[in-house]
Order: C-alpha cells, then sequence, then structure tokens
C-alpha cells in the first residue's frame, strides 16, 4: 500500500462518461428473430444457434428468481436492445483499424491497448456494449499454444473446444438469468491453456456498457488443460444513466488433473445515484468445475459497483484432491443492494474448500451473504472453512448472512466463523488524532478489513481495488 | 526554558451525554515544562486529556482552550494533531490488518503534508524508525503486525509511545500511560519520554501515581478533583500526594 492509494481516495464514479461513437443497434424487444439476427451478425455455425434457441425456449418456460434479499421493480424484457456494435467493425489483427474514440475509451478505463502503452505482463480483451474490440498480446499467448480471443471468434476458429466445454458448467437451462444469457450472449472472452503450459501473462477482459437501453450478456469461458495454470482478471464499468440496466453474464471454468485457474474480478459498474436512480442490475451466474484431480479453482471478487449484484461464483469439486477457493469483498453504499456469496460443492475424496467474505455496508446499502457448502456422500474426508465477516458504517444499513450447509458424508470437516462489526467512532477519532483526515481513516480501516482478500489478487490491481472501495464509500462519514 | 504558552485553558467546562465532568479547569503550559495532572478515579482527568484532543463525544460548555494562540474548539482532531497535538490514549484501540510501520508512516506523512514538507517514501521512512524503535527496546516485529491487534495492555502503552517518538509532538498529553506496565516497562516508557524532552516541546502527564515521577521529573503537579484543578505545586506535591493520598486534598479548598 502507498500513501497514494490515499490521496486517491474519495473521488466520484469516474467511469461514468459516454463514448459519442455510432453503433448498430438492433430495436429492442426479444424473440426468436433476435436471437437468429445475433447468430447471423456473429456469423455462427447452425449448432450454436440451435443451442441458443433451446435456451430462449427453456427461459420461456422459466420464472425470473426472488428469494434473493434484494428489492427492484419489474425488468421488462421487450424493452431491452440486446445487441450494439460500434458501427466501424474493427479488424481483430490490427489495431490501427479500430476507431480512435474506442482506443481513447479504454484508455480513459486505464486500459490503453496501443502496443507501446500496454500494461505489462497483462493481456486485455477489451469488450465494448456486445462485441469485443480488440485483444492484446495475442502472438505472444500464442506462441506457446494459449488460445485468448474473443469468444464469438472461438465459436468460430474453434469450434470442436467451444462444443465440448460451452454450457458444461453451466448448463443452458441452468437459471433463469443464465437461460437468457445462453439465448443472446454477444461476446465475451475465450481462454484455452494447453497442457503443461504455465500461462506467462495475466489475462484480463474489460467489459464496458457504452450504449443506453442495451442489455450486457456476455459469456466467458476457460479451460485449463492438464497441469496447466492461468491467472485471469475482469473489470467492467458503465456510463452514468438514470434508466437501470441488465447485465446478465456466464463464466464457465474448466480445470483438468493439477490444473489451476485463478479468476479475479473487480466489478465497477455504475451503482447509482444516492436516490437509488439508475444503476446496473449485476445478476451473473459464475461456475468453476474442477474436473481433474488436484486441479484448483480461486474465485477472488472485489464487488464496489451496480445496484444491484445477484451473484454466487462457485465450484464443483469433482476431481479428488481437488480445490474450490471464494475471496469476496462486496460493498453497498447509499441505495445499492447485494446479494452474493459462493457455492461450494464438493464430490471428489479429500475436497477442499475455502470461503473467506467481507461484506461492508454504508449509507442505506443492504449487503447479504448467501452461502451454500455441500458435502456429497461420495466426498470422503473433504474439509471446508469459512469466515464471513460483516462491517457496518452508519446505523442505515444492514448486513446479512445466509451460509448453507448440506453434509452427507461423516468425514467431513466443516469450520464456520462470522463476526459483525460496526467501524467505531473511536477508530475514527484515534486516526484523526494522529493527522489522518476521516475519509483516510474510514479507507485505511476498510482496507485493513479487506487485507485477507485482497492479498488474494494480482498486484496491479490490488491497488485498483483499494483505491475503488475508497471511491465507493464516499460521504459514508461526516 | 522559554515563556512560550502553549496551551492555555481558562474556566473550562466540559463533558459527555449532558453531564457536565469539568467544572472550570484553568491550566496555562509553557514550552519546556512538563506538568503532571493527578487526581482520584472520576475526577475528570481523561475527560480533559479527551477534549483537548478533540474527541466528538465530548462538548465544551463554557470556557477556552487555547494552543498556540489558536481556539482548539475551532480546529478538528486532524488538525490539532498536525499542529502538533499528541495524545497518548489510556486505551489504544486495534486496527486489523494495517500494519505498525504503515500507519505510522501514514500519520507521519499526513502531518508532513499538511506542513509542506515533503512525504516520507517506506524506505527513507525505515530508516528514520531505526533508532526511535531502539529508544523503546523494540525490534523490527512489532512494525509488520497490525496496529495494536492482539498487543497486550503494555505493548499497546509502548506503542503509543513509538508513536510520540515517531511524530514529535509539540505537547504531548499521556493519558495514564504508566498503568498496566510493569517496573522494567515503565522504566523504559519514562525515560523514553524523557529523552524526547525538547526545549520547543512540552509534556502533561496524567496520572494515578507518583512512580512514573521518579522517572520524568515534573515542574509542575496539579491535583484533578469534581472538575477542577484543586491544588498545584512543585514536584514535592506528588510525593506529599503519595504520602497522604487525595483525601487530603479533596478537604482543601481550591485554589482557584
Amino acid at each position: 500500500m502507498t500513501t497514494g492509494i490515499e490521496a486517491q481516495v474519495l473521488q466520484p464514479y469516474k467511469y461514468g462518461f459516454v463514448t459519442d461513437i455510432e453503433s448498430d443497434v438492433v430495436p429492442p424487444g426479444l424473440n426468436e428473430d433476435v436471437i437468429r439476427l445475433i447468430s447471423a451478425k456473429k456469423g455462427e455455425p447452425e449448432w450454436m444457434l440451435e443451442w441458443r434457441l433451446r435456451a430462449y425456449r427453456n427461459w420461456l418456460k422459466m420464472r425470473e428468481p426472488h428469494w434473493a434479499n434484494v428489492r427492484y421493480g419489474p425488468i421488462d424484457y421487450q424493452a431491452i436492445s440486446y445487441y450494439a456494435a460500434p458501427k466501424k467493425r474493427p479488424q481483430l489483427e490490427s489495431l490501427e483499424q479500430v476507431d480512435p474514440k474506442l482506443l481513447e475509451t479504454f484508455e480513459k478505463l486505464g486500459l490503453p491497448l496501443q502496443e507501446r502503452k500496454r500494461l505489462a505482463g497483462v493481456a486485455v480483451d477489451a469488450v465494448f456494449d456486445s462485441v469485443s474490440v480488440a485483444t492484446t498480446f495475442r502472438e505472444t499467448l500464442a506462441q506457446q499454444g494459449i488460445i485468448f480471443c474473443a469468444i464469438s471468434e472461438a465459436i468460430r476458429e474453434h469450434p470442436e473446444l467451444v462444443r465440448e466445454y460451452l454450457g458444461s458448467v453451466v448448463p443452458y437451462n441452468d437459471n433463469f438469468f443464465a437461460a437468457l444469457n445462453s439465448a443472446v450472449f454477444t461476446d465475451g472472452s475465450f481462454a484455452y491453456i494447453p497442457k503443461g503450459v504455465r500461462c506467462p501473462l495475466e489475462l484480463s477482459t474489460y467489459f464496458r456498457i457504452n450504449t443506453s437501453a442495451t442489455g450486457q450478456f456476455e459469456r466467458t469461458l476457460i479451460v485449463a488443460e492438464e497441469g496447466s495454470s492461468v491467472s485471469y482478471l475482469e473489470g467492467c464499468s458503465a456510463p452514468i444513466r438514470d434508466e437501470h440496466q441488465l447485465h446478465a453474464a456466464v463464466v464457465e471454468l474448466v480445470a483438468l488433473d493439477n490444473a489451476t485457474i485463478k479468476y479475479s474480478t473487480i466489478q465497477n459498474w455504475y451503482p447509482g445515484d444516492e436516490a437509488g436512480r439508475g444503476g446496473i442490475y449485476n445478476f451473473v451466474t459464475k461456475r468453476g468445475k474442477c474436473l481433474g484431480k488436484n486441479s484448483k479453482i480461486s474465485w477472488t471478487q472485489v464487488e464496489t459497483g451496480s445496484a444491484i449484484t445477484w451473484k454466487y461464483p462457485g465450484c464443483i469439486l469433482q476431481g479428488d484432491n481437488s480445490i474450490g477457493e471464494f475471496y469476496s469483498v462486496a460493498v453497498t453504499n447509499n441505495r445499492q443492494q447485494a446479494d452474493t456469496g459462493t457455492k461450494m460443492i464438493h464430490l471428489g475424496k479429500n475436497t477442499r474448500s475455502t470461503i473467506v467474505s467481507k461484506g461492508i455496508s454504508a449509507g442505506h446499502g443492504q449487503n447479504t451473504y448467501r452461502g451454500l457448502v455441500k458435502i456429497l456422500k461420495g466426498a470422503e474426508g473433504a474439509r471446508n472453512y469459512s469466515q464471513c465477516d460483516s462491517m457496518l458504517i452508519g446505523d442505515q444499513c444492514g448486513a446479512h448472512t445466509f451460509p448453507y450447509i448440506d453434509v452427507r458424508n461423516s468425514t467431513a470437516i466443516m469450520e464456520h466463523e462470522a463476526s459483525t462489526s460496526k467501524i467505531g467512532e473511536d477508530q475514527i477519532f484515534y486516526c484523526k488524532q494522529r493527522g489522518l483526515a476521516a475519509e483516510d481513516a474510514v479507507s485505511m480501516i476498510v482496507n485493513g478489513f479487506c487485507k485477507e482478500v485482497f492479498k488474494e489478487l494480482p498486484m496491479e490491481f490490488a491497488v485498483e481495488a483499494q483505491r475503488l472501495l475508497g471511491i465507493s464509500l464516499e460521504g459514508s462519514v461526516g | 526554558m522559554t515563556d512560550k504558552v502553549l496551551l492555555e485553558i481558562k474556566n473550562l467546562h466540559a463533558g459527555i451525554d449532558g453531564n457536565e465532568i469539568l467544572r472550570g479547569v484553568d491550566l496555562t503550559v509553557r514550552a519546556g515544562e512538563v506538568h503532571a495532572i493527578m487526581g482520584p478515579n472520576g475526577s475528570g482527568k481523561s475527560t480533559l486529556a479527551q477534549v483537548l484532543a478533540g474527541n466528538p463525544a465530548y462538548t465544551i460548555t463554557t470556557g477556552s482552550a487555547q494552543y498556540l494562540g489558536k481556539d482548539l474548539a475551532a480546529l478538528k482532531p486532524e488538525e490539532r494533531a498536525r499542529d502538533g497535538l499528541f495524545l497518548a490514549f489510556q486505551y489504544p484501540v486495534a486496527i486489523r490488518g494495517i500494519t505498525n510501520a504503515y500507519f505510522l508512516r501514514s500519520a507521519l506523512n499526513a502531518i508532513r503534508k499538511s506542513r509542506g514538507e515533503e512525504e516520507l517514501g517506506p524506505v527513507e521512512f525505515m530508516d528514520a524508525l531505526e533508532e526511535k524503535l531502539k529508544l523503546i527496546g523494540w525490534d523490527d516485529s512489532y512494525l509488520s503486525r497490525p496496529v495494536n491487534d492482539g498487543f497486550s495492555g503494555g505493548e499497546k502503552k509502548r506503542n503509543e509511545i513509538l508513536q510520540l517518538a515517531v511524530l514529535e509532538p509539540k505537547l504531548a498529553i499521556l493519558d495514564e500511560t504508566d498503568s498496566g506496565l510493569d517496573i522494567d516497562a515503565l522504566k523504559t516508557v519514562a525515560h523514553t519520554v524523557d529523552k524526547l524532552r525538547r526545549p520547543d516541546s512540552a509534556t502533561v502527564l496524567v496520572t494515578h501515581y507518583y512512580r512514573i515521577l521518579t522517572h520524568i521529573m515534573p515542574d509542575y503537579v496539579h491535583v484533578l478533583s469534581g472538575g477542577r484543578i484543586v491544588k498545584s505545586g512543585g514536584k514535592d506535591l506528588a510525593l506529599e500526594l503519595e504520602e497522604k493520598g487525595y483525601d487530603w486534598v479533596r478537604d482543601e479548598a481550591p485554589v482557584a
């Protein structure tokens, strides 16, 4: 940590700008023709369209889930546009042909895509509304046989891989939002790490919603072959708008024998204003499957944005000795609501899972941890450790914890710890007495509270996460 | 010694939750001086310390406290701190997940920044810290521990003195820093405080006990009772209190 982070604390939502760019937007509404249109725009093979249509027909029979501890008005799925793309279609092989406005947008977001300015050690796939506009370091990665590209491209170029794994962790009929995503997903990233390869760069996707009245439905699929490893990070932001926008993503991870996938998220969608106007509805299904023995999937998320978050990144621990981890910081300020947690499903022998959840509520924010640890009959010697800590700032906010535990094997060992603390006036006074400003004191106390999670983030992004935390807690103390 | 007045308290009345605890305190502290404020439990010693540091839980009802010629009531706690007013807390709080080194450097840099001085980077800071650590007899291991988290009572008090040594205030108020320390720790802490004295700074020791005053010789001793200073004197007064107890002064008429 540096004082530079402290100095940057307390800025308003600075990603709220709109890029003025001509877009190709499909009229609002959802039906089979829209899905055919999306599929055609992407130049997809027939099997992909069929899969989408199956998902859509299932979705029609499903109901929007309302068991989460969040409140919001009805969503009109026919008022959303399901496809928006910048008109000048970028040529993926050549960055010179990308619209300069797009390059500028990503530069403003701190993600320069141009060769000379790129972040060292991070390969970025930049997704703008419904399309991937650029993927950096492709050649470097290709030398090792790593595929990192837009999923729409993967469907065309690597159909055998996509077909084998797409929907293998989150089936198209998994839940209402996953089914919707399966029907209409537009872009997202695909990463494939071949046998025995340790990915030399951080892979990263940055999602940007720009066009109004559109939804973003991205789909990410990461496959780590035997003995490979990869660290992946996603970030996201959106302009400030009065209306709510829907973001329903699906992420699937597959780890084969001895493979490791580390997936980190810094979620900074527009959270809405103080009165709760606007903001993104972030309804996301993320799941990893530890298919192989000794495989490991680790989720780290820092959730500071969105009006409503509904998200439970989980692990299916199928391979013997496989490991699942979930490290989470969720912040709700003003009128933000978050219902988030994880699912750890233990199937294999000696599978282990760790859950560390830090919920921070300020203003009128409501923060719910919801987690399931399920140990099935065959999961001999399974272990879980869960720790859920909540911190309250002010007296108008709420913290809730719903841990579900389902153990069907008597050899399992479960540990669960939970705590709730109020950020103390005495702590703030103590820091002030040492010369620190109130907001720096809060930022310091909160960062200390989240340390166990931040240390799981790749270095470059840990700094970003701390800074964001300060921003999202702006004005939470007098 | 100079004549420079650092702190001037006049007829100060203050309390918490509507209860008046300080009922007319008068006190003048000049640069170079050490004042001891003694008194029985509940006499208002800690309240005085908290009010001077600006704890928002306390309210000043009448009277005034001036620090370096400025009205303290008009200064935020962090402004007082940046102007060199330091309180060693009786009950220091813990901050999970933040290392002692980071906290100390942030505090020092906040103060330096307010004075237009350059902030110290981690390396320069560690160099400056080394000798301060030696003063209180600590090794580096305390720097990577979270602030006061899991510290014993004595370690917390020692940590306050480490902060004092690093921040080098003009006016240091030590609120019962001696309580909870064993004899050796008390000696180290007292010697450190004594070593840190400068001609342009002053120390106010709030204490129950005489023993710390055997290590740090006070210029003035005041007895606080019922929210007022009922007796003031030289260091001999402390000895007299040690022998006769507080009842002796409580029975006497207030001096001011």
